[in-house]
């Protein structure tokens, strides 16, 4: 497959194009062999291995060579990441479990109002572009944290920072390895909590030896192979269907096919219409939801370290702003095809399963069925026929098991899981990076041992990488949540923490150092407050006000109530405190324009 | 630093930065919110089988978002070479 003789080095970086074409067309060609071997009567399960072994042995590879013991390679590999790749990297580093796996499974159960992860999970880059990436990328540092410490004079901030991140990525990090353990126990046919652990191995061979650079070079890697993957069962359901394969076109007549037979078997809720509740009715509740839920995850997307710092590795502040212009291209593509993948699901159950005689169903339900409770059949009214209410589906495994619905041949499921591992392992290690950065470098270096050696830095940095991540996989063992809820917490965390001290240090001269400090932990002390009541102890949080959620709000959108609370604290406290000292002010002045050097106060 | 702009200069650099800022995020704000607010009234106008409210949270708001970014991204460049600040 592909060859990426020293990841990171110079005769690497002029020969991108190059590498990346000869690795995705080397990528195709194993696939086209695998269903050549399918039709010969290879066994699924030897495909379903080979897909899941050889793209983590890929990763490995490229983690291996991209090895590193610079600070400037480790931290933000090397500033030499072209505008576009590092787009692939971003789109890789984004799309996590949640969007490959469980988005376009929750739009075919939640039709509609499922469009909000949609909406809520792109629009964000536009706050990324127009607020934050290119200051942040003049700026010029290792971590979100370093700008806290900077432009708040201290480690106050810098702390804070620390503590936001750390529980806004440790949540999302749990959930990636849910995903992980998910894939790799289906597809290797082991059990989930030892799945998890040798998926984990997977991470950190792509992100122990050669830190950011290696997790640059193996995640443009991820990406080709998580875009191949998903776009292919749709594209080919399209074809099949319609004749034409562009899916993002034909599903318009899926959705009108799927209106009628909604109509024929009384379905109450349509899949199109907006904001209804289970009976199909509209009502303020959904609606209030669907903003809430798109607010939050856009202003997480501008809050998310592990995305924020994705902007730190091009090699210049124009570069920075054409790259989110990318990514947010790059991400569009899974995106706008997930409704699409839905309304296929969709109609081929309402077609193709349901008034099914139960048993001539065929081999996929006895499969699925088998696993843990994500699928199930019942013959409530024992007619022998499969009612629509009779057929209960998990979200998290429809586009797992999309292919096989459909009857496509099995090497389109390994595909698929390949994707979706790639989708997992990409965001796994953006996520653990993050975090062992703000700990090795904001906490250990800057605060506790500011004179530490290069190797001492780096040794230290390693091993707080494999420790956040054994204990992240731990944690995941116990099966907290799905997936897309926690996803959406750590949005919410990190909107409500870091957006106002991030937003308002560039374009607010004013805002202080107490300031911040104190709208930046109110904002997340509130958006913790609800998350953790409403979830873990709803019955004292209704003693102490009287109802459930407020206004009806639920606690996948608790930034909602953090954000304000942030902004207007910053902004009060600030007016009460004296204005930041002319030097403060110049250097915000010099993160504002490209040129220059950054003037530190 | 080479020519460093004096204060007025500054001062008009980063107003325009700012208009283009408040310009896109408005447009932000209308794709965002403002349109699937409407999506119950879009949904009754369907072309080429898509209900229109769904087109517009499902793929009409993202073409939009990619389109902000991209010209964001032009102009700012633009912005920044009028007043001698583009890096060399």
């Amino acid at each position: 497959m592909a060859d990426s003789k020293a990841a990171g080095g110079g005769a690497f970086l002029g020969n991108l194009g190059k590498i990346y074409g000869g690795y995705a067309g080397g990528f195709i060609v194993f696939t086209l062999i695998l269903a050549v071997l399918e039709q010969m009567g290879v066994p699924n399960k030897i495909i379903g291995y080979c897909f899941v072994i050889l793209t983590i042995g890929v990763y490995a590879y490229i983690g291996i060579l991209s090895r590193t013991m610079d600070l400037s390679e480790y931290y933000v590999a090397g500033r030499k990441v072209p505008a576009l790749y590092n787009g692939m990297a971003t789109g890789a580093d984004w799309m996590s479990a949640a969007s490959f796996i469980s988005m376009a499974g929750g739009i075919y159960l939640g039709g509609f109002n499922a469009l909000g992860y949609v909406l809520g999970w792109t629009g964000g880059y536009v706050l990324v572009g127009i607020l934050l990436a290119p200051y942040l990328r003049k700026f010029g540092q290792f971590t979100v944290p370093d700008f806290l410490g900077t432009r708040y004079e201290g480690n106050g901030a810098r702390l804070c920072g620390v503590i936001v991140l750390f529980c806004a990525s440790f949540t999302y990090i749990v959930a990636q390895c849910f995903g992980i353990g998910i894939i790799t126990s289906r597809f290797l046919g082991i059990p989930f909590e030892i799945a998890i652990f040798v998926g984990l191995l997977g991470i950190l061979v792509c992100s122990m030896l050669g830190g950011m650079r290696a997790v640059t070079w193996t995640q443009v890697a991820q990406y080709i192979i998580l875009i191949i993957s998903y776009l292919v069962p749709v594209v080919w359901l399209s074809t099949k269907k319609y004749g034409i394969p562009i899916p993002e076109l034909t599903y318009g007549q899926a959705l009108e096919q799927i209106t009628q037979l909604e109509n024929k078997l009384g379905v109450v809720k349509h899949f199109t219409d907006a904001f209804t509740n289970a009976k199909g009715e509209f009502t303020w509740t959904e609606f209030n939801n669907f903003w809430a839920l798109v607010l939050c995850l856009m202003i997480g997307t501008a809050s998310l370290p592990h995305i924020l710092m994705r902007y730190f590795t091009t090699p210049s502040v124009r570069e920075a702003r054409t790259s989110v212009a990318w990514s947010i291209f790059f991400i569009f593509l899974l995106y706008f095809t997930a409704p699409a993948y839905a309304a296929f699901a969709k109609l081929e159950v309402y077609q193709n399963v349901i008034g099914q005689p139960i048993a001539s169903l065929p081999a996929w339900v006895q499969n699925w069925s088998q696993v843990g409770g994500l699928l199930t059949i019942k013959d409530a009214n024992s007619d022998g026929i499969l009612q629509l209410s009779e057929f209960i589906i998990n979200q998290d495994i429809i586009v797992l098991s999309m292919p096989e619905i459909a009857g496509l041949p099995y090497v389109v499921s390994g595909l698929v899981a390949a994707g979706g591992l790639a989708a997992a392992l990409s965001t796994a290690d953006g996520l653990l990076l993050a975090i062992a950065n703000a700990l090795s470098h904001d906490v250990y270096y800057k605060m506790i041992d500011p004179k530490a050696s290069t190797a001492r830095r780096l040794i230290v940095a390693r091993m707080l990488l494999v420790g956040v991540a054994i204990i992240a996989a731990a944690v995941a063992g116990t099966r907290p949540s799905g997936i897309i809820q926690m996803v959406a917490w750590a949005f919410s965390l990190a909107a409500a923490g870091l957006f106002a001290p991030l937003v308002l240090g560039i374009w607010w001269k004013r805002t202080t150092k107490i300031g911040a400090i104190t709208g930046m932990m109110s904002g997340f002390v509130v958006c913790l407050f609800y998350l953790v009541m409403t979830r873990y102890a709803p019955a004292d949080f209704k003693a102490m006000f009287g109802t459930d959620l407020w206004f009806g709000i639920r606690n996948i959108s608790s930034a909602v109530f953090g954000l304000p609370v942030a902004f207007v604290v910053t902004y009060v406290v600030s007016l009460m405190t004296p204005e930041p000292s002319k030097e403060m002010q110049d250097f915000v002045d010099s993160i504002r324009t490209p040129k220059g050097a950054v003037l530190t106060a | 630093m080479a020519q460093k702009l004096d204060a007025a200069q500054m001062q008009r650099y980063w107003s325009k930065t700012s208009a283009l800022m408040w310009t896109i995020f408005a447009l932000w704000i209308f794709f965002s919110f403002v349109a699937p607010l409407f999506a119950v009234q879009l949904n009754s106008i369907r072309i080429f089988g898509f209900p229109m409210g769904f087109y517009m949270a499902a793929q009409g708001s993202l073409i939009a978002f990619v389109v902000l970014c991209v010209w964001n991204a032009i102009a700012q460049n633009k912005v920044d070479e009028e007043f001698g600040v583009q890096e060399d």
